[in-house]
């Protein structure tokens, strides 16, 4: 027998299901997922009836540049803020919040609920994203990227891609759906952020490790270099370790979770009146 | 304060919430008993302040409220009890009316079959089975109000806030809800309900709440709260046999400041700064001259002109 929290959990994430994630709406959150399915389909397409080209080492250095600079710093973070600051911000702006204040549910429930719904959908956009589009970049290579997935390296990169992807929609989520909860405007919040995770390479030591994407980047199995003349600028730092970034991404995001659904209790139904 | 009386009240101990430097209400002292109380007061007079306040939506700047002796900061506690059908007109996105209650059903933690029921009661309660099936955002404006209605009883609570919920019904639509409400009220619930159509809270309010620029103006019983207003004298219709003699004889009092013939000949309607002088003098007159008194009754102890008396003509629609 589900007690009722549980009832309420998959209540809460049922019904987002129901009015937000099958809508026309969140028409553009697909697309940032589709776009490089489409486009490593294509290249697969190109490459196939171009015999020759790229070598299996290209392709997988074209995906990690294609997964660091369109996955990390483009589709889930543009994702996760279309996705998570809705969460919220969209029943502010639409005048709905107050169904769900009114029933009997805990606050950090309702909030733990909404960020389950979300990071569904986030998992299950970018991350098969991530693994399609990787599967799709070296298929052209017949047999020998089958070789490469099935007893090279592949695999292992594969799932290395998809976690990093899971993580960065578990971080972003999280900073997104407290941007959504208390900020007016949760662009502001998203800009200011976006700023500071593309500016993380030119940054000190110390300071790179106050962001998302130094660890995401630190668990990517192949890494990519900052080009010239900007190399000049970038500082070196050592990656964190896996045992660091992983649970060091998910303590972050539970604590911005947990300030969220603590914060939840205080917030008031006003919509801006 | 705690105990079973208070246990079945809604409190509130000089409760007072501002926007800013903008004042919502200000030390309100309020105890509500179960039945039907109406809020009436102009536009920002505070109504809705008061029920987001009971409700739990927002929170007092100062003092205390308790709802059947619950804090509204308690949501687990409060959602059983309390249903609010508030004034926003919006839904969530894309659900059709059964799925809208069925939803907020299951988010109250509620059984599958337990929802099913509940949504199907609540539905026919006001009359939108047939409709069930339609999306929300194609409901008309009435069914849209009747359909909050639905949302906000369909988990059976004990208090029933209801802002301006007769809006957009046909004549029809707001005396079956009326009759509701007096349902409710008759069951021992709370039914609080904010409404500018005055002649109608009138007809269904167990008490009054008067309301004006966040100040509770009056409270009670509408007789009550009437024979409180000293400044503005009582009118009375008596009707009567010969009402132009029974007029000659009771101006001469000082305490009958205007008497009127009535339109239709046949009674008189006066005003007295003392209707307990006035019944006595009324006793005498009709012993001394054998008047056929068919009735005597107040004709100012309504909503409407204790709120003219009390607020004036600051926006509230008759």
């Amino acid at each position: 027998m589900n007690p009722a929290w549980m009832r309420q959990l998959t209540g809460v994430i049922a019904l987002e299901w129901k009015k937000t994630f099958l809508s026309r709406r969140g028409w553009w959150v697909y697309l940032l997922a589709l776009g490089p399915v489409v486009l490593t389909f294509l290249h697969s397409l190109i490459r196939a009836r171009n015999q020759g080209g790229h070598s299996l080492f290209q392709d997988t250095q074209i995906f990690a540049g294609m997964f660091e600079l369109y996955f990390l710093r483009l589709g889930i973070f543009f994702g996760c803020l279309g996705i998570f600051s809705n969460l919220f911000r969209g029943e502010m702006l639409e005048k709905t919040l107050h169904y769900y204040f009114l029933t009997p549910m805990r606050r950090e429930l309702l909030v733990v609920g909404k960020y389950l719904s979300g990071l569904i959908v986030a998992l299950v956009l970018f991350v098969a994203s991530t693994g399609l589009s990787f599967w799709l970049i070296g298929r052209h290579q017949g047999a020998a990227w089958s070789e490469f997935l099935q007893h090279g390296a592949g695999l292992s990169q594969m799932i290395w891609y998809m976690v990093v992807a899971a993580l960065a929609c578990v971080g972003y989520g999280a900073v997104f759906l407290v941007a959504g909860l208390f900020i007016r405007n949760p662009l502001i919040p998203a800009a200011v952020v976006m700023v500071w995770e593309n500016l993380n390479p030119f940054l000190p030591s110390l300071l790179k490790k106050f962001s998302v994407i130094f660890y995401l980047k630190s668990l990517c199995p192949v890494q990519i270099n900052v080009p010239p003349p900007l190399n000049v600028l970038v500082t070196d730092t050592d990656p964190a370790s896996a045992w660091i970034a992983v649970p060091g991404l998910l303590v972050v995001a539970m604590l911005v979770l947990a300030y969220a659904a603590i914060s939840a209790r205080r917030v008031e139904i006003s919509y801006g009146e | 304060m705690s105990g079973p009386l208070t246990n079945r009240l809604i409190t509130f101990g000089e409760v007072s919430r501002f926007y800013g430097e903008v004042l919502g209400i200000n030390r309100v002292n309020l105890t509500i008993p179960p039945g039907i109380t109406s809020l009436v007061g102009p536009n920002g007079s505070g109504k809705t302040t008061l029920m987001n306040l009971m409700t739990g939506l927002i929170r007092p700047t100062r003092g205390d409220i308790r709802v059947l002796g619950i804090p509204p900061d308690r949501p687990e506690e409060l959602g059983p009890i309390v249903g609010y059908c508030a004034q926003f007109d919006n839904f969530p996105k894309g659900l059709t009316g059964y799925q809208f209650l069925h939803s907020f059903l299951r988010i109250r933690g509620m059984s599958e079959v337990e929802c099913a029921e509940r949504t199907r009661s609540a539905l026919d309660t006001v009359n939108m089975t047939d409709a069930a099936q339609r999306p929300v955002g194609a409901y008309s404006k009435g069914m849209r109000q009747r359909i909050k209605l639905a949302q906000a009883i369909a988990h059976d609570p004990q208090v029933l806030v209801l802002d301006e919920p007769l809006n957009g019904l046909d004549p029809m639509a707001r005396a079956e809800t009326i009759a509701l409400f007096q349902q409710w009220g008759a069951q021992g619930r709370h039914v609080i309900v904010s409404s500018h159509i005055l002649h109608e809270v009138d007809r269904i309010s167990d008490q009054v709440i008067l309301l004006s620029h966040g100040y509770v103006v009056a409270e009670g019983e509408i007789q009550g709260v009437r024979s409180e207003v000293k400044d503005q004298p009582m009118q009375i219709l008596i009707r009567c046999d010969h009402p132009n003699a029974l007029a000659a004889r009771l101006f001469q009092q000082d305490h009958v400041v205007e008497a009127k013939i009535h339109p239709d000949g046949k009674g008189i309607l006066l005003r007295t700064t003392d209707a307990d002088r006035f019944y006595l003098l009324l006793n005498r007159v009709v012993l001394e001259t054998g008047l056929d008194v068919e009735s005597v009754a107040p004709a100012d102890d309504d909503v409407n002109s204790v709120y003219q008396y009390l607020i004036g003509g600051e926006g509230g629609t008759v």
